[in-house]
């Protein structure tokens, strides 16, 4: 069975291939009929990916447009729009034209993150195969259903299943593996990449926090409630690997802070527990369970000063907020990805670059400060893939910057421009004539030769041309080498 | 004084070492003094100073590691390495500023821009055949960047090895770059430990070790590996520059042992028996009647590459194909500059890097032919064409893969250094050189800037369908949209 399984995979990358090799999707005519292909499958079936999303994570259609279809169209249509220009070779330089980029998915924002890479490779003229994350197996029959019937299935092929049909794949050969999901599969990833010189993007996660300075103006601070609560609920509930995970604030601005937050919270998810509105679902019965352990840790529930309240029915957390808890617990050393923010106070904002510094890079930090210095201080002297100020998730939606990861949280980037490189080979290219062969390059080594060379590299033209003229110059080159 | 001590010290370099190293550069590279343009500068200067105070010192290491011509041993790394110093002085306050980004109505009000940050402490793992300068050009990038750098130079190349590290050593910021000499051993340990960046240039054999070992602490890297560089000769050339640019660049490059130097030749039937005329006639004029002896050929590496190459001679199925040379010295390590004609498709040396002074060509009725060939197997590093048919060019430049490509000539791609430098499928991930060398050891920090004013509603719960309107006017930078979303608010 198993082995019948990973004939059909063989037999996809060879159909892949062959198409690859035909030279059909290298043409700008192709990558924009692929483009605008996905642009119509979306119109054509919103209301489909809203409920394949409500049904996976119970994501409300809000959050679907801003996270999913109105990223993907928005890439799609800039996409359209630059490709050909991103085609075009810089003097001297550039060609688009990978080959067959295998690409994973892992994760909640399942459209785009499936998606948006597609379309990178798509527009860098490659085949394709997409594996969605199968923990979404509403949206991943989606794609697997859709996809065929909009775009080349010549050239592009969805291969849905679990960890198996993933292991099969990373066994065929690929020319880019695109891997969106957690540290521990990208390393599996990467080693089975290894065995292939395949070159790799991970886009993993990490905790990434936010640094929040104190803040005086009330407006300032209703602002700040607002950005964070939609950085750290809005995204599928915190299950976003830019989502916020900690927030790091100075003692005496804390509990001005969390009474905000916890006024935003009500404004934006309302008062009762048992009836959460606006606030996507856990994915899963096991992330549930995960997230259940550490609320009831009883070290780590103790620290529980809002929400906290779990539905098993719906898989269901309330907004929580905790202040404080452990360092060293599970919740402090593991990414989050759900509901729960740990406040973790300070007596001085500035210790926060070193608290970030002491743990592994995260993909994103936020940090919300009226102060530059400070800003200076925080660009230089910590490191991740990205910094947003006084904001949050933003740089996500921002085509002209680069989305990716540093240290932990990843390598390689994409969107925009940098989704097109990223599937794309540089290909040097340098046109020579047959006028001007100079003889100083070719044996039998001289002296002549030699001084002549030394003269090239220093651009001292003058000595060349009186060294052509035969005048003796001055050796600067021991003898003894050239006896 | 300073390479003494280094040297017990590297006998016994383990775990343990390596562990200690890395730790003790991370501490220099988080006390932030790698960062500053200054240190940078510093650091690049004594590196360009270390390659003109020694330029005999090195000649005479390459003389002992490959007996590599002085002339070669000139051009090829000295002066190769301080242009790429020179040009990374001249550039690197202008990479180092941060790129300003255009952002759009989605996130208004707002500035972004990209900043280049160094991405720590990086593992330079170089080669023996360009034993100078293939160690010391990644390090001119690593520390360009703004990193740390561990280089391990080849141990195949005992004397540049050694030199190296008793000149960084000398020259550089010891707490933030060093020399670890050793083999396999040596290099087990080092790449056991966790690294922001590994830089490697070899073989893919190795490469593939070298990824696998990154992926257990999910470092980026950077493989320089080689393949069969094909050169295509077109018959409406110039038939003598083209066979001088051709001996040039391959047995003008360390006796063929170079990862870009020409593999093979593909010409078309008729051309061929010219162009190994007019080949023959230039090696003598460059080589004379006993080229064993020409002090301007270097030997082969080691006796472990001499039998190989003398193996893929020695196949069966290239007997009688040896058109010119075939000469061998073995006690001197010396092999003749050797073409052979005709070589079947299956044999050793049509299926393996020759990475020495054999050179096979093979014919085909059509020179597009020659595409198909190159496609069907591994994609090299370089490829060349030599044609005055422009059609050709434009043909070679869409469908033949390969890290660079050069037409009319061979190797000289690698010394622009607005061209990066790399290669593509087997022959390596990643590239270098001039302001690649910089991005290469960089993260680009993606940097949004807001401030609290501009705070669209629609982003935020309790969602409802104006909502949607305006997200969907706002994400499709649609302004007229936007409007019509708030007013029917």
């Amino acid at each position: 069975m198993e082995a019948e399984e990973g004939l059909r995979l063989g037999r996809s990358v060879t159909e892949l291939r062959e198409t690859f090799r035909s030279g059909r999707t290298r043409g700008v005519a192709w990558r924009k009929s692929q483009l605008r292909a996905i642009l119509k499958l979306i119109d054509d079936h919103e209301d489909a990916i809203f409920e394949a999303l409500h049904q996976d994570l119970g994501k409300h259609p809000v959050e679907v447009y801003r996270d999913e279809i109105g990223v993907v169209k928005k890439s799609a249509t800039n996409s359209l729009s630059c490709v050909e220009k991103w085609m075009a070779p810089k003097k001297q330089d550039k060609y688009g034209g990978g080959e067959v980029g295998g690409e994973f998915t892992h994760s909640t924002q399942v459209m785009t993150l499936a998606l948006d890479p597609l379309m990178g490779a798509i527009s860098a003229g490659n085949t394709v195969v997409v594996k969605p994350s199968e923990l979404a197996p509403a949206c991943s029959s989606f794609l697997a259903n859709t996809l065929p019937l909009y775009l080349d299935s010549k050239a592009v092929k969805v291969i849905e299943g679990g960890a198996d049909i993933s292991q099969q794949l990373l066994q065929q050969k690929w020319d880019k593996i695109f891997f969106t999901g957690s540290a521990r599969v990208g390393r599996i990833v990467m080693s089975e990449a290894a065995k292939h010189l395949t070159p790799v993007t991970l886009e993993l996660g990490g905790k990434c926090p936010i640094i929040l300075d104190t803040l005086s103006d009330p407006s300032d601070i209703k602002v700040a409630a607002k950005r964070i609560a939609g950085g750290k609920w809005g995204p599928c509930s915190g299950q976003a690997c830019i989502a916020i995970d900690y927030l790091l604030v100075e003692q005496k601005f804390a509990s001005t802070m969390i009474e905000f937050l916890k006024k935003t919270i009500s404004r934006f998810y309302g008062e009762n527990p048992k009836n959460l509105k606006n606030l996507s679902r856990i994915v899963n019965k096991h992330q549930f369970e995960r997230l259940r352990n550490i609320l009831e840790d009883p070290s780590i529930a103790v620290s529980i000063i809002h929400g906290g309240s779990l539905d098993e029915k719906n898989l269901t957390i309330e907004p929580t907020i905790l202040l404080n808890p452990p360092l060293d617990a599970d919740i402090m050393t593991e990414e989050i990805f759900g509901p729960l923010l740990p406040i973790i106070t300070l007596t001085n904002i500035q210790e926060s670059i070193e608290f970030i510094n002491s743990r592994p890079k995260p993909l994103a930090i936020y940090a919300f400060t009226k102060n530059d210095s400070f800003k200076k201080k925080i660009l230089a002297e910590t490191s991740s893939g990205s910094v947003a100020f006084n904001d949050t998730m933003i740089q996500f939606v921002c085509d002209t910057l680069p989305f990716g990861g540093v240290g932990q949280s990843g390598f390689g980037r994409y969107h925009g421009k940098y989704s097109f490189d990223t599937f794309s080979h540089e290909k040097a290219v340098l046109h020579r004539s047959f006028f001007l062969d100079l003889e100083p390059r070719y044996p039998p080594w001289n002296d002549f030769k030699m001084q002549f060379i030394r003269f090239a590299y220093m651009f001292d033209y003058l000595r060349i041309v009186l060294l052509l003229l035969g005048y003796k110059l001055k050796k600067i080159f021991s003898p003894g080498h050239l006896a | 004084m300073a390479s003494e001590d280094k040297k017990p010290k590297a006998a016994c370099f383990d775990g343990e070492a390596a562990r200690s190293l890395v730790k003790e550069l991370r501490g220099t590279f988080d006390a932030g003094k790698t960062k500053s343009y200054e240190w940078r500068v510093l650091q690049l200067k004594s590196l360009l100073k270390l390659t003109k105070d020694h330029e005999d010192d090195i000649i005479d290491a390459l003389r002992s590691d490959l007996s590599k011509p002085v002339l070669e041993a000139f051009v090829s790394e000295i002066a190769m390495l301080k242009s790429s110093c020179e040009f990374t002085l001249k550039q690197l306050k202008r990479w180092m500023v941060p790129e300003k980004v255009k952002t759009s109505i989605t996130t208004f009000p707002s500035s972004a821009e990209i900043v280049s940050e160094p991405l720590g402490i990086v593992l330079v793992i170089s080669a023996w055949n360009y034993p100078f300068l293939l160690s010391l050009d990644p390090v001119i990038g690593a520390i360009a960047a703004g990193n740390a750098v561990v280089l391990k130079p080849s141990e195949i190349a005992p004397a540049t090895s050694s030199l190296l590290a008793k000149l960084l050593g000398e020259y550089m910021d010891s707490s933030a770059v060093k020399v670890i000499e050793g083999a396999v051993p040596e290099t087990s340990a080092l790449l056991a430990q966790k690294w922001d960046k590994i830089f490697y240039t070899g073989n893919g054999k190795v490469g593939s070790i070298v990824l696998a070992a990154a992926a257990k602490h999910l470092t980026p890297v950077s493989l320089e590996l080689g393949g069969k560089c094909p050169v295509i000769v077109d018959s409406n050339i110039n038939l003598i520059i083209t066979a001088r640019r051709i001996i040039a660049g391959k047995w003008g490059m360390n006796n063929g042992q170079a990862c870009i130097s020409a593999d093979h030749i593909i010409t078309t039937k008729d051309f061929a028996p010219k162009l190994i005329d007019a080949l023959k006639v230039e090696l003598v004029k460059f080589y004379g009647n006993d080229p064993l002896a020409s002090e301007d050929l270097s030997r082969i590496v080691s006796s472990n590459h001499f039998a190989r190459v003398t193996k893929l001679l020695d196949d069966d199925k290239v007997s009688g194909k040896i058109v010119h040379g075939g000469q061998k010295d073995q006690s001197n390590l010396k092999i003749a500059p050797t073409i052979l004609l005709d070589v079947p498709e299956d044999s050793l040396i049509m299926n393996e890097e020759i990475f020495g002074p054999l050179l096979p060509i093979v014919t085909v009725d059509n020179l597009e032919d020659s595409f198909n060939i190159i496609n069907s197997g591994e994609k090299p590093l370089a490829a060349y064409l030599f044609t005055n048919n422009k059609k050709l060019k434009e043909s070679f430049v869409r469908n033949v893969s390969a890290g660079g490509l050069l037409i009319n000539d061979v190797a000289l791609h690698i010394t622009n250094p607005y061209l990066p430098f790399g290669g593509v499928g087997e022959s390596g991930i990643g590239s270098y050189h001039g302001r690649f060398s910089f991005d290469t050891f960089t993260h680009k920090k993606a940097v949004l800037y807001r401030s609290f004013t501009g705070d669209a509603s629609a982003r935020y719960p309790p969602y409802t369908p104006g909502k949607l309107r305006l997200l969907d006017a706002l994400l499709s930078g649609n302004i007229l949209g936007v409007i019509r979303a708030l007013l029917s608010w």
